[in-house]
């Protein structure tokens, strides 16, 4: 009996803090600014701007995650991060699925420029005449 | 009758509640996410179609969205120390921090509907593209959200100031904070992936 009470108080307690609030708190702010110069400061460009910034809001989402919304305090079984794993990875089919199919469709589409079509599609594709 | 009240009243009963509301309520967060996958997914196919309009980057402000994004991201961390104060059952702590919390959150959705409506104004409507379109039902869902919430934050707000601090509030309170947290993440890959990458494209 004692000892299910002091396990819950510890529980409760151990979800989030002063310090852990701030600690995210810091985090997320160097991580927004950072992002946030990366763009204006024309520091890269093309894919590898688009990798970073991608990377730095993962990682934020992740800071958060932690901080904020303390995933890392959950019971065994975890059944919350389980719960998120699912759904990291129906969001990725979704969104990746999505841009790589209607990227697809434009390509085999009537986007292409009627002239030159052929000619694109045995470039890309490498078919020989 | 007394057993049951007991029961009902016993510290490791409303712990096991919090776990089981908590978690509930983190399906349907989970939920939510796909909801905005799918609004993130239209927009990617769809903001480059812009018909005969300019594109989306020439519409927008970033120091602006950076100042937006600010408000938000401190209207987070006040929720989770007005959470703190909570469960220390600090009632006025707690109104103080979620009035904070409110506060940031109304500057949040005020400065978003001052941006739709230079938008509107300027002929750059949902009805002008497909790009306008998927770019109005992404961000405008996101603060359709943040309405939702700021109208529970008032809520508990209310109940805060009339009823002393007891279990069912600090589990509402525990629900509260984790959905405004979760507006925040999704915040942060609206301002990522529609703002920074579209102004940098």
């Amino acid at each position: 009996m004692s000892t299910t009470t002091s396990t819950t108080v510890k529980r409760i307690g151990a979800e989030g803090s002063v310090v852990s609030y701030c600690v995210g708190f810091v985090l997320s702010l160097a991580l927004t600014i950072t992002a946030y110069a990366m763009v204006t400061g024309k520091v890269l460009e093309g894919w590898p701007l688009i990798y970073s910034l991608t990377g730095l809001a993962l990682v934020q989402m992740l800071v958060q995650l932690l901080f904020f919304l303390h995933l890392r305090h959950e019971d065994e079984p975890r059944w919350k991060l389980l719960v998120f794993d699912l759904m990291l990875l129906i969001v990725a089919i979704l969104v990746f699925g999505s841009i790589w199919i209607m990227n697809n469709l434009n390509y085999h589409g009537h986007s292409l420029p009627k002239e030159g079509t052929d000619q694109y599609i045995i470039q890309d594709e490498g078919f020989e005449q | 009758m007394s057993t049951n009240t007991t029961t009902l009243e016993h510290p490791d009963h409303q712990a096991k509640l919090l776990d089981k509301t908590s978690f509930g309520f983190w399906v349907y967060l989970m939920t939510d996410l796909v909801l905005f996958a799918t609004l993130f997914a239209t927009f990617a196919v769809m903001r480059t179609n812009v018909a005969s309009g300019a594109p989306l980057s020439e519409h927008y402000n970033l120091p602006f969205v950076l100042v937006e994004t600010l408000l938000l991201l401190t209207s987070s961390f006040t929720c989770g120390l007005a959470l703190l104060a909570v469960r220390a059952k600090q009632s006025q702590l707690a109104i103080a921090g979620f009035g904070i919390t409110f506060a940031l959150g109304a500057c949040f959705l005020g400065m978003e509907l001052y941006e739709f409506r230079q938008l509107v104004i300027e002929g750059n409507s949902w009805r002008a593209s497909g790009a306008l379109s998927s770019f109005f039902t992404l961000v405008g869902t996101h603060g359709a959200h943040i309405t939702i919430g700021l109208l529970w934050i008032g809520v508990m707000m209310w109940r805060l100031a009339t009823k002393p601090i007891d279990a069912n509030t600090v589990r509402r309170l525990t629900i509260l904070s984790l959905f405004w947290h979760f507006l925040d993440i999704v915040w942060i890959f609206i301002f990522t992936m529609v703002y920074l990458l579209g102004a940098a494209s």
